[in-house]
């Protein structure tokens, strides 16, 4: 069954399919009708959630911790300043092993003050060790939230689910709403490993030393690098784990195929443009009308960021013959996180092929098809002048 | 640049429902068969009285591209004040449509280029039993008439569905009224 | 090493109507002085000034008595909240437009 509505409904639709039991959330725009909708929906008890307004996205997070260490599914939303205001717990919840599934409407931060889109929020945030899935349109909004609950409680590991503010959340677009019993089927309820249980009491991640050390009943009690580096371990662990659930899901419902990357008319493409959300949905026309005038060019997004997919990325990429990486984030001082980590991922290859990184929309600033049509028509045809330093578009100084 | 993308900007102030009008008909258009439907409100802080403009883009296929509308097909403007504030017309095609809520006659308001389609939606809101200044509903009916686009038939159950527990009938009532009460300027 | 200017560009904006155009259109409710409740017509010298200091787009003037520039005034209230003598108040914009159109 399709219906139109919101990016954000369809977040909040798929968090209620999901059968989340406990949504703490504070409001920001562009997420706010999300945990509204969420309300909503707790209010007339088409979903059976606490739902608990906190005064802030710190404490949203500190109760999604509490009620997940208590054996619940928990989920919050947040964008930009309010991402950063909870980054504390952010490290918390991941390293505590918390399936907790969070949407980010991704929002450029302040200062300056902007409400508009860019992904340096999440982008921010690509080091802490959360999941990170990407969604290009309301569909995989939707589908993604179901499939976060599946993977976060299959690895003990959070998921942002992230899509970009406004330009998704409040956009209006057909979508199909997934059956309850299929959602069912497919996300049974879950107890975890380890959880507070007055039957079996326990400290969790109290101070852990630098070393092991000798546990009550003669066990080896491991010190904070093992506890890390095995959350490390998990987390490349859990790319072959959603191969599998994004597999599963299609299955059930005949959309998925494409956990990691995205790719539209790549297949005998010499030149591919790569970008994240709904940037690379609206490259596909630019795609479109460059192939007419007879160039090989492709476009792939990034759909799981993190863990980074590179066997994905290096098999979508080696051997092509020009790479242009467009973003709406940047490691200030550096690069574009997502042409740094590709530029990476291709180090070792002797086909790895030049790339050229394109920063663009900071702050909300509008992204013309024609401009990036031109990016893409002169970087296609002047190759011997790709350098690492980034490339803007759209700047009016 | 898809050639086959209709464009239809929607003129309104904060708080008078371009969004649910705009809504309203993009769920129409896909129920008539209309597989891409965008609909795209001003980005940004929002107040009562503000003036804002909704994009709506509508085509057979899917549409990938979301950036705002310049060069609208149609326009709908649901407040006639907004004619001395904003350049209603910016970027409209020759000879696009304009859809206009005013209580003047048709040939009082003349765009060079464009047709005109005009109804005092105000006034036959008021007569369906709408308080005033509810104006959304009744601007989708001048709409249906002056574009064609989509048929109030199609329409006035949409409007009923999205106003349910909100005078659903008065609603409808008001499109319909401005349906048949939509006369055409040059 | 070759000299250059830092911090070039900051975001900052001065106080002032304009910005976003003659936003008295948006208004919903407008502001009414009453000049016999306020402070400094009463006192018959410059005091409180409540309304020019909270004034958000600076269109009340720090005058004997305060004046609202009703081009752009987008009738926010916060003028009225702040008035300590409840001088001013904020009235329906509808029941004025038939006189002025």
């Amino acid at each position: 069954m399709h219906i139109i509505e919101s990016g954000n409904v369809a977040a909040a639709t798929g968090v209620k399919l999901s059968r989340a039991q406990v949504i703490a959330a504070y409001p920001i725009t562009p997420q706010t009708p999300l945990t509204e909708k969420l309300s909503e929906f707790v209010e007339s008890q088409e979903l059976d959630a606490q739902y608990i307004p906190v005064e802030s996205e710190h404490s949203a997070m500190a109760v999604c911790i509490a009620a997940s260490t208590a054996g619940a599914r928990a989920f919050t939303a947040t964008s930009a300043n309010g991402l950063l205001y909870m980054n504390e717990q952010l490290h918390w919840a991941v390293g505590a092993r918390l399936p907790v599934v969070m949407c980010v409407a991704n929002r450029g931060i302040g200062a300056p003050w902007t409400v508009w889109n860019d992904q340096q929020d999440s982008m921010s945030q690509r080091d802490v060790g959360w999941i990170q899935l990407y969604a290009n349109d309301h569909q995989q909004i939707i589908d993604s939230v179901i499939k976060a609950f599946r993977l976060a409680q299959s690895v003990s590991i959070p998921v942002m689910v992230c899509y970009d503010g406004y330009l998704l959340s409040h956009t209006y677009m057909p979508f199909e709403l997934p059956g309850q019993e299929q959602v069912d089927a497919f996300l049974p309820s879950f107890t975890p490993e380890h959880f507070l249980n007055p039957d079996e009491p326990g400290n969790f991640n109290t101070v852990t030393l630098p070393d092991t050390r000798a546990g009550v009943d003669g066990t080896v009690e491991p010190g904070y690098i093992e506890i890390r580096h095995n959350l490390h371990e998990d987390l490349r662990g859990a790319l072959e784990v959603y191969g599998d659930i994004d597999a599963e899901y299609e299955k059930g419902c005949g959309r998925g195929g494409t956990p990691f990357i995205e790719q539209y008319r790549c297949d005998d493409a010499e030149c591919v443009a790569v970008a994240i959300g709904s940037l690379s949905y609206q490259l596909r026309d630019v795609i479109d009308i460059l192939r007419e005038e007879g160039l090989r060019v492709g476009v792939m997004s990034v759909q799981m960021y993190r863990p980074f997919p590179d066997g994905a990325i290096v098999e979508a990429l080696a051997g092509r013959k020009s790479v242009i990486v467009f973003e709406k984030a940047l490691s200030y001082g550096n690069q574009g996180p997502l042409y740094a980590d590709i530029k990476a991922a291709l180090y070792s290859r002797g086909d790895r092929p030049p790339i050229q990184n394109y920063i663009l929309g900071l702050g909300g600033r509008e992204i013309k098809t024609s401009q990036l049509l031109d990016a893409l028509k002169e970087s296609c045809s002047a190759i011997e002048a790709f350098d690492d330093t980034p490339r803007w578009i759209g700047l009016k100084l | 640049m898809r050639k086959d993308i209709i464009e239809i900007r929607w003129h309104g102030r904060g708080g008078q429902g371009a969004i649910t009008a705009a809504k309203i008909v993009a769920n129409a258009a896909f129920v008539s068969g209309y597989r891409g439907v965008v609909m795209a409100p001003t980005f940004g802080t929002e107040r009562r009285g503000a003036p804002v403009f909704t994009s709506l883009k509508i085509s057979p296929e899917k549409i990938y591209d979301l950036s705002p509308i310049t060069t609208p097909d149609m326009v709908v403007v649901l407040d006639h004040t907004l004619l001395e504030e904003v350049n209603v017309v910016d970027g409209l095609k020759d000879g696009g449509l304009v859809v206009l809520n005013a209580p003047k006659p048709a040939g009082e308001y003349g765009f060079e280029g464009a047709r005109v389609g005009v109804a005092d939606v105000t006034a036959h809101a008021v007569a369906a039993g709408l308080p005033p200044g509810i104006v959304n509903s009744g601007i989708i009916g001048a709409f249906s008439r002056a574009s064609g686009l989509v048929d109030i038939d199609i329409l006035i159950p949409v409007i009923k569905k999205e106003f349910t527990g909100k005078r659903p009938e008065e609603n409808a009532l008001a499109a319909q009224r401005a349906y048949e009460n939509t006369a055409f300027g040059e | 090493m070759a000299h250059r200017d830092f911090c070039k560009m900051i975001s900052r904006s001065k106080p002032g109507p304009g910005d976003g155009g003659k936003t008295g259109s948006w208004r919903v409710l407008r502001p009414i002085l009453h000049t016999e409740k306020c402070i400094p017509v009463k006192a018959g010298k410059k005091a409180c000034f409540n309304c020019w200091l909270y004034c958000p787009d600076c269109v009340v003037t720090k005058t004997i008595p305060p004046t609202i520039d009703l081009e752009y005034c987008k009738g926010c209230g916060i003028c009225a909240e702040e008035c300590p003598a409840d001088a001013i108040d904020m009235v329906a914009e509808d029941t004025f437009s038939t006189e002025e159109k």
